[in-house]
Order: C-alpha cells, then sequence, then structure tokens
C-alpha cells in the first residue's frame, strides 16, 4: 500500500515540475532585458505587418506624389524618385520581409531537424551519407549559390526566394541537430524505448525532437536572421520580382536610381535600419535562449566562485591544514 | 596520415559536388536556361564561334552523361569558354584579372579581423559582467544583424558624397595604368580602404562573439581557476592558460564563415563597383552571359573549398585529437 502511494506520488509529480521548469525557462528568458527587448521588438514588426493596410497612409506602389520630397509631415519618410510614398513602402515591405523571413527560416530549421536528427540517431552508413551532403552544403559560399540559382529562375518572387533560401540553408542548423541527436540517442530512456517496440519514426518524433525544444528554438533564430538578410540581399541586387514591395526591393530602387548620389538618404535608410532592427530582435532573443540553455555563459557567478574558493583557501591555510583544505573546497564547490 | 585523405576526399567530393550542381542546375530548370542564354547571342557571335563554346561548356545534343563528360574534361584541361559579353576573351583570363583583387581585398580584412576579433573576445570574456561585456555583445549583435551592403550604401553616401573623403566605387582611379607601379598601388589601396572596412565591421561580431564564449567555457575548467587560485599573473594566465585552448574552436568557425564572408564580399563589390569576383558573378547575371556565370561560381566555390582544406589542415596539426578522430567530424 505504502510503495504504491509512492509510486503514485512520484509519477503525479512530474508534469508538474515539467510545467515547473519550464516557467522558470520563460521567466531567465524574460528577465533578462536583452531577451525582452528583442521580443518586444519583435512584436512591434509583427503589429506592424498584421495591419499594414490599416497603418500605411498610401499605396505603397502609387505614384502620385511629388519627386524625391525630403520627410515632411505628409509624407514623413518623403518620396522616391518616383514619385512613391517610402513610409507606405516600408510598412508593406515589413509584411514581405517577415512572411519570407520566417517562413524560410522556419522551414530550413524542419528541413534541418529531419536530417540532422535522423542522422544523427541512425547512425552508420546513412549517417555518413546525410554528414558528407550536410558538409558539402556548408562550405558551398550560399550566396553564390544562389545567385546562379536565381539567375536561372527569371522573375522570382519573394515566396520562391524564401523557398529557395530555405532549400540552401539548412547545413549548419543540421549539423547542430546531428550532435544533439547523437547525445540523446545514447541515452537510456531511448534504448528503452526501442526495446519496448517503438519504431525509429516514433522515437524520432516523440522522444528526442521534444528534448531538444530548446535548440530547435535557437535555430529559428538564427535561420531566420540569415533568411532576412539572404533575402533582402537578393532583392537588391534584382533577383526578385522588382514589381514587389520588400525592403530589399526598395534597396534595390533606391540604388539603380542612384539615392546615394543624389542625397535622398530617406529612401535607402528606413529599409536597412528595418533589416538591421529585424535582425536584432531575432539575436537578441536568441541570446535569451542560449542564456536558459547554456548556464555557463551566464554571467556574474563565476568571479564569485573564484572570490569564495580564495577565501576558503586562505582560512583552510590560517588553520596550517592547506591540502585538505583545498580538496574540501573543490568538493564543496 | 589518415585524417590528410579524409580531408582530402572530403576536398575532391565537395568539389565534384560544386561541378556538377553547376552543370545540373540550368538543365533541372523549365526550359533551359543555359540553351536560352545562349540562342539570345545567335546574332551577336558568329555561328561557328558559338558552336565552339558550346562544345566547351559540354552543350550538345547527345545524351546528357556524354555532355558530362565533354563538361569536365573541358573544365579539367581549363577550356572554361569565352565570355558573351567581353568575347573573345577567354573566361580563364576574365577570371584571372578579377580573382587577385577580391582574394587580397578579403584575405587582409580577414586576417585583421580574425585577430582584433579575438582579442576583443579575450578581453570581454575576461573582464565579464564589466561594462565592455554588456555593451559590445548589443553592439555586436546589432552589426551582425545590419546587411552589410546597406552598410556600404551608408558609407557612399556618408564618406562619398557628403564629405568626398573616399571615391565612391571603383578598384583604382581611371588616370593610372594597372601593374606593378606605385600610383596605381596608392589609388587601389585608396579605392580599397571603404569596402575593406565594410567588410571588416560585417566581420567582427562573429569573431567577437565566438571567442568570448569559447573563454567562458575555458576560463570555467578547473585547470583555470586552480591556476588563478594558485596566483598565477593574470596576463600569463588569459594567454597561456584560457586563451590558447579557446582559440581552437575559433579556427573551425573560420571554415565556417567562410561562406558567409564570401557571400558578403559578393554583395559589397556590387555595391562599390569593385572589379572582383563577386561584381564578375552579379554583372556575368545580370547580361546572361553564360559561360561567365558558370566560370565565375565554380571559382568561387573553388577557392572556399580549398580555403576550408587549409583551414582543416591546420586545424588537425594544432589539434591531435581531431586527427585521431579522423572521419568523425
Amino acid at each position: 500500500m505504502s510503495t504504491q502511494s509512492v509510486a503514485v506520488n512520484t509519477t503525479a509529480k512530474t508534469p508538474k515540475q515539467k510545467a515547473k521548469r519550464k516557467s522558470s525557462a520563460l521567466q531567465t528568458f524574460f528577465k533578462n532585458p536583452r531577451s525582452l527587448v528583442g521580443a518586444i521588438l519583435f512584436g512591434l514588426f509583427v503589429v506592424i505587418a498584421i495591419f499594414a493596410p490599416l497603418i500605411a497612409p498610401y499605396n505603397p506602389s502609387s505614384t502620385n506624389f511629388s519627386m524625391l520630397q525630403p520627410p515632411s509631415a505628409g509624407h514623413i519618410f518623403g518620396t522616391t524618385s518616383l514619385g512613391q510614398d517610402v513610409f507606405s513602402q516600408f510598412i508593406w515591405g515589413t509584411r514581405a520581409t517577415l512572411i519570407v523571413g520566417i517562413g524560410a527560416g522556419v522551414l530550413s530549421t524542419i528541413i534541418a531537424v529531419l536530417i540532422g536528427v535522423t542522422a544523427g540517431y541512425l547512425g552508420g552508413v546513412t549517417d555518413s551519407i546525410l554528414n558528407a551532403i550536410c558538409n558539402i552544403f556548408l562550405v558551398m559560399p550560399g550566396l553564390a549559390l544562389l545567385i546562379i540559382i536565381e539567375s536561372y529562375v527569371n522573375n522570382s518572387t519573394p515566396y520562391m526566394n524564401g523557398l529557395i533560401i530555405a532549400l540552401t540553408g539548412w547545413a549548419w542548423g543540421a549539423r547542430v541537430m546531428r550532435s544533439m541527436a547523437m547525445t540523446i540517442a545514447s541515452r537510456d530512456y531511448i534504448a528503452a524505448a526501442r526495446l519496448s517496440g517503438a519504431s525509429t519514426f516514433r522515437i524520432i518524433l516523440f522522444e528526442i525532437v521534444p528534448n531538444m525544444t530548446s535548440v530547435i528554438a535557437s535555430n529559428v533564430m538564427y535561420a531566420c536572421l540569415a533568411a532576412v538578410l539572404a533575402e533582402s540581399g537578393l532583392a537588391y541586387l534584382g533577383f526578385e520580382n522588382v514589381a514587389s514591395t520588400s525592403w530589399g526591393t526598395m534597396l534595390y530602387w533606391s540604388s539603380q536610381n542612384g539615392a546615394m548620389i543624389s542625397g535622398a538618404w530617406w529612401w535607402f535608410v528606413p529599409p536597412g535600419l528595418g533589416i538591421a532592427l529585424l535582425g536584432t530582435s531575432f539575436a537578441l532573443m536568441n541570446f535569451g535562449i542560449d542564456q536558459v540553455t547554456n548556464p555557463r555563459l551566464r554571467t556574474s557567478r563565476k568571479k564569485k566562485d573564484v572570490q569564495r574558493l580564495l577565501k576558503e583557501l586562505q582560512k583552510s591555510q590560517t588553520k596550517g591544514v592547506l591540502t585538505d583544505g583545498g580538496q574540501q573546497t573543490s568538493v564543496g564547490n | 596520415m589518415r585524417y590528410f585523405l579524409n580531408r582530402l576526399g572530403f576536398l575532391i567530393l565537395s568539389l565534384w559536388a560544386a561541378v556538377t550542381l553547376n552543370f545540373i542546375l540550368p538543365r533541372l530548370m523549365p526550359g533551359n536556361p543555359a540553351q536560352a542564354m545562349i540562342a539570345k547571342q545567335a546574332g551577336n557571335i558568329n555561328p561557328s564561334a558559338l558552336k565552339a563554346i558550346e562544345q566547351e561548356l559540354g552543350l550538345s545534343n547527345g545524351p546528357l552523361y556524354q555532355q558530362y563528360f565533354q563538361y569536365l574534361g573541358n573544365l579539367l584541361t581549363g577550356h572554361w569558354g569565352s565570355s558573351f559579353q567581353y568575347f573573345p576573351t577567354t573566361v580563364v583570363s576574365i577570371i584571372s584579372n578579377s580573382l587577385p583583387w577580391t582574394i587580397i581585398l578579403l584575405g587582409i580584412v580577414t586576417i585583421i579581423a580574425v585577430v582584433v576579433g579575438t582579442l576583443v573576445g579575450i578581453l570581454i570574456a575576461w573582464r565579464r559582467g564589466g561594462t565592455a561585456d554588456n555593451v559590445i555583445p548589443i553592439v555586436t549583435m546589432f552589426g551582425q544583424a545590419i546587411p552589410s551592403f546597406w552598410l556600404g550604401l551608408i558609407c557612399i553616401y556618408f564618406f562619398g558624397f557628403i564629405h568626398h573623403w573616399f571615391p565612391m566605387a571603383h578598384g583604382s582611379g581611371d588616370d593610372v595604368t594597372q601593374g606593378y607601379n606605385l600610383p596605381f598601388i596608392t589609388s587601389a589601396i585608396y579605392h580599397s580602404i571603404l569596402p575593406a572596412f565594410v567588410v571588416f565591421v560585417g566581420s567582427i561580431s562573429g569573431w567577437i562573439i565566438g571567442m568570448r564564449n569559447n573563454m567562458m567555457t575555458t576560463l570555467g575548467e578547473d585547470y583555470v581557476v586552480f591556476a588563478e587560485a594558485k596566483g598565477v599573473p593574470t596576463r600569463r594566465l588569459i594567454f597561456s592558460y584560457a586563451a590558447r585552448n579557446a582559440l581552437l574552436p575559433q579556427l573551425t568557425s573560420i571554415a565556417i564563415a567562410l561562406s558567409s564572408i564570401i557571400g558578403g564580399q559578393i554583395l559589397i563589390e556590387q555595391v562599390f563597383s569593385y572589379p572582383g569576383i563577386g561584381y564578375g558573378l552579379t554583372n556575368a547575371v545580370s547580361s546572361e552571359d553564360y559561360p561567365l556565370i558558370q566560370g565565375m561560381f565554380l571559382i568561387i566555390a573553388l577557392t572556399a573549398l580549398v580555403i576550408n582544406f587549409i583551414v582543416d589542415m591546420l586545424y588537425g596539426r594544432l589539434d591531435p585529437r581531431v586527427r585521431r578522430r579522423g572521419a568523425t567530424s
């Protein structure tokens, strides 16, 4: 009777503990000013993207305004040399850039998880082949590859670009996932699951992947940042349907029309700043995730440790038992 | 030796993959864009020369495997075809003109960025929790998120258009002749300062953060804590104890960072009209110069793969554990 109640007790405790751990992870994430700022910044861009039609004062492609006007009350970001409102373009561009960046980031992470975890869990020949493919993609200069693919795809849309970016940019994530899956695969509970007859698919999806949540989240942030940069670079080079409105195409048009040499800074500063701020928000949130998952990166504790160690060493020295004392502190530590 | 062969095997495998991608990509696309680009040249270049270029690029009517082997053979013997845009200049000679621009700029800036970034990383890791450690990572995060080509545009606007401190485009002035003469070299250096600065800003943040995190790991090791307790001088502790071991992972990041550095370089060359490989590639793409697109991509991939191989070799020399593990990484 008593043993049974204990067993019930422990099983009942685990979900609670799990929830506790999760909420404390979220707390660490939001307590950190950096990740908090990142999350707020990101939220702001999401709001802009969702309510773009309501926020933008004009149609982004309408050319009804006087040309190359510096910022004023009517056009807070000024106008382009074609007479378009830069602020409206910026707001609509947020939507396109955000959709492509997040879409490509998530898609490439999914590919990375599939390939990395499969390779890491199965091992053997599968691992060798997948790892070789992954390494090849890793060392291949990504943007050059993107450019030659784009050169054969005429007038690519932003979504097409996102797809191409995801298909070429998964390698780094896959490498991280693979090594993570290799450590998890060697744990006892995976062996237990295998012995109980769970299928490979089930083990990967329900036993391994849920334990990699933080790595996956961190990878999504990193991949989104990379995708936003890649998309804007491609669009800047003119490899995106130039009639679409994204931050990259805004930079393309401003550079094509010589905004730098005619002094129209209001045209090319906002989209670049938008990319930089969005990217920073991803990097800041990634930093927060790192702090949650890698306690070693948490600052301020180490120095105290050393000081305590030194103090205890001094104490033991006065007692005259240096070696014993040293060992004791290291055990206590 | 086994490690060397293993890495050499990977170099050959990845080179083969690059060549094959280059061959197969245009053929996978609907309507074979390679043929379309060549068809457009029909009026500009005389038919027999066009035929010769097609031959060199393996664009015949033969079966695919035959085209493929023809292509491979021509690549190995240096027959990379002629450019459409600058006919009859060969692709190889265009590449050999633009490659030094890229290699010299990229090489020097990367070395400076690695050295400075690593030193800053060591410093802020040592003074962790200090002002520098709190401020610099945020600044570098912003630096990492800034599109390098946009920073280039800003620099052109600010230093070129407003202040006229630096030239706004090209690799050297129009009034100098290329070669080993002083006016050309000074002009080239003068022209390269802005692009170099942009590449530097774009790549340094990665080195700082990477080294900081590596240092955090080694500083947490027991031997470092013990050495500090024992009273090892700070300088010696930082450089001989902690930094030395934190440097190794930094070397692997070079290989990984390389592809993004080269990518950033392509965009920056485009922004500054700098006469390197990246500018050559984007130029070739926009003028649909098929042989040049092929050649430029191959040389970029080749450069990246060979440098990666050299880094691998260096890593193997410095860290015997890697050599013993061999195939796994």
